[in-house]
């Protein structure tokens, strides 16, 4: 492909946009609704986990930060396999019939951002603990009620740990590919139509279509910025 | 304020996990192969058929290997595949309940046009991989144990070649798509289905180079997954999408399917 290629799909990429490309669109909505659902469940499960592990005292708290951190980086394509074994009709979890559907995916996305989100609290929660400990001891806060106390007062820091949990999810391919199938209409979302057109060598629309997942993510990213600059102007 | 906003998510979270799971009242999950989906062909017909039955046929593209994997494990309800030998194996071992012919296409052989072995002189499809061998000139592989990977180890054989491990053999690992990005970028030989090549848009300087060999002849079959040792295999609808689609009406649906004026398959009916 020549640089010709990369205007092409600018260009491709502006028309799909303005066109509102019903299936484009489509695609698109399927990727916010998987993702931003992954997003919202990780986020229950990974900012208070990561909370826990910034303020609790108990053995192996350290080897579970390392834990957390290291899974920040995990391989979306491994989660992609397990899930796929775990939910496959042969697997444990084959009853529920879960496999190649957008259920699938969105439980290979929880899996994927939960430790994202966990480190990134972990360490906004612990510098914040740092602070405040004394002042919770003499209060005689138990162990909950600051890990309660400490994500409310980290709530505007804590937006990047959702942010960084979005984004993951929004832009792996490795394990909605895997445990979605890439179905036409049914589990083919933006990551997996990139892939796909990439396959059948149509690269300028592959580029137009990885600029529209691009913009997707800066405009969710702007709008939490704004939503964060009201909340914190409006609450504090 | 922030319970409030928990609790919200929660509820919100929940409603559409349900509003996810909710799937058509009949469709079917058929495992198939990259060429049938990268073609074009299933777009063409898969609408034909749920017009007529309402069933929405859904398809996840896979190397043959895999394919037929998903349907070992009971993924799949049908299989739309091309390896004869590892679909009889299939239906022997009890993972599929039969198998029906569908259609056939051919494989080509493509490469780079100033054709470095010249293969285009070559007296059949195995003297052209042989002039290839000979030549040591760049072959990419599939590597993936799909049906093309197959008939390719397949030619191989036939003439006495063991390429693994040659500096000029390349394994993908991959399907027909990216193999071919390869072959492109690489200015490489690689054996292909007529199909997904004639919808491959970056073809750079590759070219068909040799076709037309009886032996390329590559036909697709349809099985059903055994409902005997998979119980949630939607037996009745899965049926009546094969056979439909090895019908007259099947037929003339796949034969109607063309590309630039050229027809991809041709029903084996």
């Amino acid at each position: 492909m020549s640089t010709g290629g990369v205007g092409t799909a600018f260009g491709e990429a502006l028309s799909l946009i303005l066109a509102f490309d019903h299936q484009v669109l489509d695609i698109a909505l399927l990727s916010l609704r998987v993702s931003g659902l992954a997003v919202a469940i990780g986020l229950l499960i990974g900012l208070p986990a990561g909370a826990c592990l910034a303020v609790g005292r108990f053995r192996g708290k350290q080897t579970l930060a390392v834990i957390a951190n290291g899974f920040m980086g995990l391989p979306s394509v491994v989660v992609g396999v397990v899930v796929y074994l775990l939910l496959s009709r042969s697997g444990p979890l084959g009853d529920f019939g879960l496999l190649y559907t957008p259920s699938a995916m969105v439980i290979a996305q929880i899996v994927l951002v939960v430790p994202l989100m966990a480190a990134i609290s972990r360490q906004v929660v612990e510098d914040a603990w740092r602070q405040y400990a004394e002042e919770f001891n003499a209060m005689r806060f138990t162990w909950s009620q600051s890990v309660r106390t400490l994500l409310h007062d980290c709530r505007y820091s804590l937006f990047v740990a959702v942010l960084a949990g979005l984004g993951r999810a929004m832009s792996e391919v490795g394990a909605v590919m895997i445990v979605g199938g890439n179905i036409d209409r049914s589990t083919r979302v933006m990551t997996t139509s990139i892939a796909l057109e990439t396959s059948k060598g149509d690269l300028p629309l592959a580029i137009a279509l990885g600029l529209v997942l691009i913009a997707m993510i800066l405009l969710l990213n702007g709008l939490a910025f704004v939503v964060r600059n009201w909340a914190m102007r409006r609450y504090s | 304020m922030a319970n409030g906003i928990l609790k919200r998510l929660v509820a919100a979270a929940a409603l559409s996990l349900v509003a996810l799971g909710a799937a058509a009242a009949d469709s079917i999950t058929l495992a198939s192969t990259t060429s049938t989906e990268q073609s074009g062909l299933f777009g063409h017909i898969l609408p034909i058929f749920q017009k007529k039955t309402g069933i929405e046929v859904k398809v996840v593209a896979l190397g043959t290997g895999q394919a037929l994997d998903v349907g070992r494990r009971g993924d799949a309800d049908a299989l739309l595949v091309h390896d004869r030998a590892k679909e009889d194996a299939f239906v022997a071992e009890g993972y599929g309940a039969y198998r029906k012919n569908v259609m056939y296409n051919d494989f080509v052989i493509v490469g780079p046009t100033e054709d470095p072995a010249d293969i285009k002189t070559a007296k059949d499809a195995g003297d052209a991989f042989k002039k290839i061998a000979d030549g040591g000139k760049a072959f990419v592989s599939r590597g993936d144990r799909s049906g093309t990977h197959s008939a390719e180890q397949r030619f191989w054989k036939a003439v006495d070649v063991n390429p693994v491990g040659q500096t000029w053999y390349k394994e993908a690992g991959a399907g027909m798509g990216p193999t071919l990005n390869m072959a492109a970028g690489m200015g490489a030989y690689t054996l292909t289905d007529r199909g997904t090549w004639a919808n491959f848009k970056n073809r750079q300087g590759l070219a068909i180079l040799y076709s037309g060999d009886p032996k390329l002849f590559n036909p697709y079959g349809a099985i059903l997954v055994n409902p005997e040792r998979h119980p949630h295999v939607k037996k009745a609808l899965a049926e009546t999408f094969i056979n439909w689609i090895t019908s007259d009406e099947g037929a003339a649906a796949i034969a109607s399917y063309k590309l630039g004026g050229e027809q991809l398959f041709f029903p084996m009916k």
